[in-house]
C-alpha cells in the first residue's frame, strides 16, 4: 500500500450487507415454497417463476432505461418482492395477470419512490391488492390441494377457510390440515409450519426481531379469543384464525419488511397490534373474507407517524435505583 | 452474567496479543513529548531549549481545569520546542528531547517491591495524582484527578474499575492485570481512600478468565473490593454502560456518573495511580499493544511517552505486508494514523494494523430501514435519523433527538448493512450542535 | 316539478353560502389588512432575485424590506447586483447608495497535487466539513484545501469548481457574485472576498498556513513561510505578517507587484496581469 488510508472510526465492519439480509429472507421462504410446490404442483411453479422473473426483469429495465441508475437486482430485494407476490396469489392465476401485478409492485410501489429503502408501502402487497381489486374473481378462486398436481389454469377449485367462515357454507377443515397446509389458499400462505420454520431461521440469523410477528399473532389470538369466548357460535376459535388465511405469511414475511415497518421496538408493538386488530376487524365484520394485506398496508401508512412519535428507550431516561 | 441493558454489539475479538508478556521497549534516541492530549488545553512548557532534564522531571504545567502536567520520560537535553503531528491528525505543540543516558529523579522508587500502606490523606493523594499528570488511560485521556473531586453536593458511593477492555485486538490492560494484579489492587484502595468510599467493583469481561480468577483470589485480602464478571459486549468499557452493567443505574442524559454515585477509573489508570502515589513515579510510560491480523509478532510493550511509534513498531517486527490502514487505539474508536512518525501519547493504547482489503469502506447504499442501528445503539438513539438530519443541517431537531448523548462508539456504522457512514455524520452534527449549545449558554 | 325544486333549493343554498362567505371575507380583509409599503415590491423587482443571502438577509424580499425601512443605504449592499442594482434601488427610494468596489471570491490555497504531495488517502464521507472534523487533511499541511468541494456545493451560481486535476477549487470571475456562500462553507476558512480590481487584476497571498516556515516549506512548495520579504518591499504598507503568514490588504494594495517578485515560494499570486517583461528590466523600470 503506497498511501495509508485515513478514515473516521470505526475501522472495522460487521460484514453485513443488504444482499446478505435479503438472501437470508429468501432462504427463510424456501420451506414455504417447497410446501406450496408439493400442495399445488405445476401451477405453483409457474406462478412463482413468473412473478420472480417479472419482478427482477422490471427492476432491471426500470433502473437501466428509465432511472439510468446503478442496477441493484443482485441484492435480492426484487426477488423477494416477486416471491412474496407469488405467495399471495392463487396457483391458477393467468401469467399475464401476474406480470401486471409484478409491474405494479416494482414499477409503482417501489421504483417510483426511489427504489429500495424509499417505498412507503410493501411492494408485493401493493401488487397483490391491485390484482385483488382489478380481478376479484380470478384472485378469489382457489384451487383445492392436489399434491404434485400437473394442472394449471384448469385446476379444481374450492373455498378457503376464511371463505367458509364468511359464507358459512361448509364445515371447516381440521386444524392439523391448516397447520400443515392441506387447505385451499394462495400459494405461500397455506402451510403454517413451513412459514414458522422460516421465522425461526430469520430470528436465528438475526435478520428480523421477534417483535412484529409476535405482536401481530398475539393480538389476533387475544382479540379472536375474546370474541370466541363471547359467542363461540358466531365467531371462529383463535386457532382457526391463527392458522388460516394469510396471517402467518403476513406476520412473518410481509409486515416485517424492513422498509415499511417502524424503527423502534415500541413502534413495532404499536404497528403489530394495529395490524392484528385491523385483520380481525376486516375478517369478522368486513366485506372481504381476508384482511391481512389491507391491515398491513394501512399500518404501513402509519409507520412514518409511529417513527416520528415513538422513540426508542433512551439511555438514562428513567434512572432506576439498584 | 451481567451486561448493559440497551444495545451493544460483539465484534470478532482478534486478541492476538493476549497472554504475551509485557516487553519493555528500548529507549529511543529522541523523544517528542506532546503537551496536548485529546481532551483539554495543552500544558504550558516550563523548560526551554538547551535545558537538561531527568526522567520524571516536569516539563509542562497544566493550564486550566481540564489539563494535565507533562513529565519528561527520558533524561537528556531539550533540543527544540515545536509542533508535531500527533494521533489527532493535527500538528500540536511538543517538546523534543535528545536522549542522554537514563538518569531518573532520585525521588522515584524504582524497586519492584509492592508497597501496600498508604498513610496520605485524601487531599494529599489527589494532589499527588494531579502532580503526576495522570489521565484516563482508556483513550479519552480525561485528567484522573478531576474525577476524584466530585462537584459540591455530590458524593460518590462506589468506585468502579474499568477492566473491561471491550475493544477488539487490544490486550494491554489484560496483560497489565495479569502481571501487576497486587499493584492494581493497592491502587484501588488508594482511589477508594481519595474518594472516601468503602466499596469498589472491578468489572472484567468474561474473555479474560485468567484475570478474573487471579483478581477473585487476591481481592479477598482487600476489604470492600468486589470482582464482577461481565458478558463480552461492546461498548461495555463506556463509562455509562459499565455503570449500568454493574450497578443497574443509568446516568441521566447530560450529567456525569457521580450523579448516580459512581466514579469510574480505568485499570491502567489505577496502576499509574499506584505508581504515582506509592512510588513517586509520574506518568512517563504506559503499556500498549502492537497487533493486527498479519502482525509478525503481536505483543504488549511498555513504552516511554514521546517515543515515535515507528520505533516501537520496528521492535515488534515492522509494518506487515499489505497493511492499508494503521489505527492508533482500538479499531472501533481509535483514529487512523497518517503515518508512524507520531509520538506515543498518554492515550495511545495500541497500534492495530488493518489489512488493505478491510480498510477500504464498501460503497454506500440506500438506508433500508432495517432498524439494526437503532437496535445496537447503546444510548438508545436513532442513528439513521440523526445522520439524515445532519446531512440536512437540521441542528435543532438533532438536539431534540438527543444527539449530544452519542458516545461515538461506532456500533451503528459497524453494523449497518448498507455501509452508511452514520457516525461520520453524527459526529459532525454533534460538534455543531455542541457549539450551538455552548454559544447559547454563554449568552 | 321535483327536479325543479331541487335545482332551486341548491341554487338558493349555494347563493346564500356564497354571499355570507364573501361578506366574512370582506370584513376580515378590511379588519386585518396589513399595510405594506408598495416600494418593497418595487425594490424587490429591481433586485436580481437570486435569493442567495449574500446580503445577510433571508432572500431578496428581506433585503428589499430592510432597504425600505433603513434611513441610509450605507451598510446595505447587494453583492450579486452590484453598484448598478444599488443605484436603481437608491433611485426608487430616493436615498443615496454608497458605491462599493466589486468583489470576487479568491481561494487562498494553491496546494495542488504537484506542490503539496498527498501522503494519505481519505476514505470517509467525501465532504470537507466531515474530513475537517477529524483530520487536518491528506497532506502534511493542516491549513490547506481538502479538495472535497463543499464550496462547489454551496455555490448557487456555478462559479466555483474543484479542478479534478489539481484538487483545488477555481473561481470563475465572471460568474462569481461575491455572495459569500463559499466563504461560509469552507471549514478551513480559505476563501476570502476581495476587491475584483481593475481589469480583474488582483494580488493576494495564496496560503493560510500559520505554521513556522520550515514546517510549511516541508508540506508545500508554495506555502507562505512568513519570511516577511514582501512586508519589507511593499511601498504602500498593504502587507502585514502575523503568525508566520502574510496578508495583503486590498484597500491599500496598489497592484505594483513588487511583493510577487520577492516571494521565495511563489505564495503571492497575481491574477490577470499581462505577461511580465524580462525580470531585470522590470526591476530597473520600477
Amino acid at each position: 500500500m503506497e498511501k495509508l488510508i485515513i478514515s473516521p472510526a470505526p475501522h472495522i465492519h460487521s460484514g453485513d450487507s443488504i444482499a446478505k439480509n435479503m438472501y437470508g429472507v429468501l432462504i427463510a421462504m424456501v420451506p414455504a415454497l417447497l410446501a406450496s410446490l408439493y400442495f399445488f404442483g405445476l401451477g405453483a411453479l409457474i406462478v412463482t417463476l413468473t412473478a420472480v422473473a417479472a419482478c427482477v426483469l422490471f427492476e432491471f429495465l426500470i433502473q437501466k432505461y428509465i432511472l439510468k441508475s446503478e442496477i441493484t437486482i443482485m441484492d435480492g430485494s426484487a426477488a423477494i418482492t416477486g416471491l412474496l407476490l407469488a405467495f399471495n396469489l392463487p396457483s391458477n392465476l393467468p401469467v399475464w395477470m401476474i406480470i401486471i401485478g409484478a409491474l405494479v409492485a416494482i414499477g409503482v410501489a417501489k421504483m417510483s419512490f426511489g427504489g429500495l429503502g424509499n417505498n412507503p408501502f410493501n411492494p408485493a402487497l401493493v401488487g397483490r391488492v391491485f390484482l385483488l381489486i382489478s380481478f376479484p374473481v380470478e384472485m378469489t378462486t382457489w384451487p383445492v390441494v392436489d399434491p404434485l398436481a400437473t394442472t394449471y389454469l384448469d385446476a379444481e377449485t374450492g373455498a378457503t377457510v376464511l371463505g367458509i367462515l364468511k359464507e358459512g357454507s361448509a364445515s371447516l377443515p381440521a386444524i392439523s390440515d391448516m397447520i400443515i397446509g392441506n387447505i385451499p389458499g394462495s400459494i405461500g400462505e397455506v402451510s403454517a409450519i413451513a412459514l414458522l420454520l422460516g421465522l425461526v431461521y430469520m430470528l436465528i440469523r438475526k435478520i428480523i426481531t421477534w417483535h412484529i410477528p409476535v405482536s401481530i399473532l398475539l393480538t389476533v389470538a387475544v382479540f379472536t379469543g375474546i370474541l370466541y369466548l363471547v359467542d363461540p357460535q358466531t365467531y371462529a376459535s383463535p386457532l382457526v384464525h391463527l392458522f388460516s388465511g394469510g396471517l402467518m405469511l403476513g406476520a412473518i414475511f410481509m409486515a416485517t419488511d424492513y422498509v415499511t415497518s417502524p424503527m423502534t421496538f415500541r413502534g413495532m408493538w404499536i404497528y403489530g397490534v394495529g395490524i392484528g386488530l385491523l385483520t380481525v376487524i376486516i375478517r369478522t365484520w368486513g366485506a372481504y373474507p381476508e384482511g391481512v394485506s389491507f391491515a398491513i398496508l394501512i399500518m404501513n401508512g402509519f409507520t412514518p407517524i409511529i417513527n416520528f412519535y415513538v422513540k426508542p428507550k433512551r439511555f438514562g431516561e428513567k434512572p432506576k435505583k439498584a | 452474567m451481567r451486561t448493559f441493558r440497551i444495545g451493544g454489539i460483539h465484534p470478532a475479538e482478534n486478541k492476538f496479543a493476549a497472554g504475551k508478556k509485557i516487553k519493555t521497549a528500548a529507549i529511543p534516541k529522541q523523544v517528542v513529548i506532546p503537551l496536548a492530549h485529546y481532551i483539554g488545553t495543552p500544558a504550558d512548557p516550563i523548560v526551554k531549549r538547551g535545558d537538561v532534564v531527568m526522567v520524571g522531571q516536569m516539563i509542562g504545567q497544566a493550564s486550566g481545569f481540564i489539563s494535565a502536567n507533562v513529565h519528561s520520560s527520558v533524561s537528556g537535553k531539550v533540543v527544540k520546542m515545536d509542533v508535531q503531528l500527533d494521533a489527532s491528525g493535527y500538528k500540536r505543540p511538543a517538546v523534543f528531547i535528545e536522549v542522554e543516558g537514563d538518569e531518573w529523579l532520585e525521588t522515584i522508587d524504582r524497586t519492584p517491591d509492592i508497597k501496600r500502606e498508604c498513610t496520605l490523606s485524601k487531599q494529599e493523594i489527589v494532589d499527588k495524582i494531579k502532580a503526576a499528570g495522570i489521565v484516563g488511560l482508556g483513550g479519552a485521556t480525561f485528567p484522573a484527578h478531576v474525577k476524584l473531586m466530585p462537584p459540591p453536593g455530590k458524593k460518590a458511593e462506589v468506585l468502579i474499575i474499568n477492566a473491561v477492555e471491550c475493544e477488539s485486538y487490544l490486550t494491554c490492560d489484560h496483560q497489565l492485570m495479569l502481571e501487576h494484579a497486587e499493584e492494581i489492587l493497592v491502587g484501588v484502595t488508594i482511589l477508594m481512600k481519595a474518594l472516601e468510599v468503602n466499596r469498589a467493583i472491578i468489572g472484567i469481561e468474561n474473555n479474560k478468565k485468567d484475570a478474573i480468577q487471579l483478581f477473585k483470589k487476591l481481592a479477598v485480602n482487600y476489604k470492600g473490593i468486589e470482582v464482577e464478571t461481565l458478558k463480552v459486549q461492546y461498548p461495555q468499557g463506556g463509562e455509562k454502560q459499565l455503570i449500568d452493567a454493574l450497578l443497574r443505574r443509568q446516568v441521566p442524559s447530560g450529567t456525569i456518573p457521580v450523579e448516580v454515585g459512581a466514579v469510574v477509573q480505568n485499570v491502567a489508570t489505577t496502576y499509574a495511580v499506584y505508581e504515582a502515589v506509592q512510588k513517586n513515579k509520574p506518568m512517563i510510560e504506559r503499556v500498549m499493544t502492537i497487533t493486527g491480523k498479519d502482525a509478525p509478532s503481536p505483543g504488549n510493550y511498555r513504552v516511554r511517552l514521546g517515543t515515535y511509534l515507528s520505533s516501537v513498531v520496528e521492535e515488534a517486527g515492522g509494518i506487515p505486508e499489505g497493511t492499508g490502514k494503521i489505527v492508533g487505539g482500538g479499531p472501533m474508536m481509535g483514529r487512523s494514523l497518517m503515518n508512524l512518525n507520531i509520538p506515543m501519547a498518554k492515550g495511545s493504547s495500541g497500534v492495530v494494523f488493518i489489512r488493505e482489503a478491510e480498510s477500504i469502506r464498501k460503497p454506500v447504499k440506500n438506508c433500508i430501514r432495517c432498524t439494526k442501528c437503532v437496535t445496537v445503539c447503546p444510548m438508545g438513539l436513532e442513528p439513521y435519523l440523526l445522520m439524515a438530519q445532519s446531512e440536512r443541517n437540521m441542528w435543532p431537531e438533532m438536539e431534540t433527538n438527543r444527539t449530544m448523548d452519542c458516545i461515538e462508539c461506532g456500533s451503528c456504522s459497524y453494523t449497518c448493512p448498507s455501509n452508511r457512514p452514520l457516525l461520520d455524520y453524527i459526529r459532525f452534527g454533534k460538534s455543531t450542535v455542541g457549539g450551538i449549545i455552548r454559544s447559547r449558554t454563554s449568552k | 316539478m321535483i327536479t325543479m325544486s331541487i335545482v332551486l333549493i341548491s341554487l338558493i343554498t349555494l347563493g346564500v353560502i356564497g354571499a355570507v362567505a364573501s361578506i366574512i371575507l370582506f370584513v376580515v380583509a378590511k379588519k386585518f389588512h396589513v399595510f405594506e409599503d408598495p416600494r418593497i415590491d418595487e425594490v424587490e423587482a429591481a433586485l436580481p432575485a437570486a435569493n442567495c443571502g449574500g446580503c445577510g438577509f433571508p432572500g431578496c424580499r428581506g433585503f428589499a424590506d430592510a432597504c425600505v425601512k433603513s434611513d441610509e443605504l450605507g451598510d446595505l449592499f447587494c453583492p450579486v447586483g452590484g453598484n448598478d442594482t444599488m443605484s436603481k434601488v437608491a433611485l426608487i427610494l430616493g436615498k443615496t447608495a454608497v458605491a462599493q468596489a466589486p468583489k470576487v471570491a479568491v481561494v487562498r490555497c494553491d496546494g495542488t497535487c504537484e506542490h503539496r504531495p498527498r501522503y494519505n488517502e481519505y476514505d470517509g464521507v467525501k465532504h470537507c466539513f466531515i474530513a475537517h472534523n477529524l483530520y487536518s487533511g491528506e497532506t502534511n499541511c493542516s491549513w490547506g484545501c481538502l479538495g472535497f468541494g463543499d464550496c462547489e456545493l454551496s455555490c448557487e451560481f456555478d462559479a466555483i469548481k474543484v479542478n479534478p486535476v489539481t484538487m483545488i477549487p477555481e473561481v470563475d470571475d465572471d460568474k462569481c457574485t461575491a455572495c459569500g456562500a463559499c466563504v461560509k462553507a469552507c471549514p478551513k476558512l480559505l476563501i476570502e472576498l476581495r476587491k475584483k480590481g481593475p481589469k480583474s487584476r488582483r494580488i493576494y497571498v495564496g496560503c493560510r498556513n500559520e505554521d513556522k516556515g520550515h514546517i510549511t516549506k516541508k508540506a508545500c512548495d508554495v506555502g507562505c513561510i512568513g519570511c516577511a520579504k514582501c512586508f519589507k518591499v511593499c511601498p504602500h504598507e498593504a502587507i502585514t505578517v502575523e503568525n508566520n503568514l502574510a496578508f495583503i490588504n486590498d484597500e491599500h494594495c496598489k497592484l505594483c507587484r513588487k511583493c510577487v517578485e520577492v516571494c521565495p515560494t511563489n505564495a503571492i499570486k497575481e491574477i490577470n496581469f499581462p505577461p511580465r517583461k524580462v525580470k531585470t528590466e522590470a526591476v530597473l523600470n520600477d
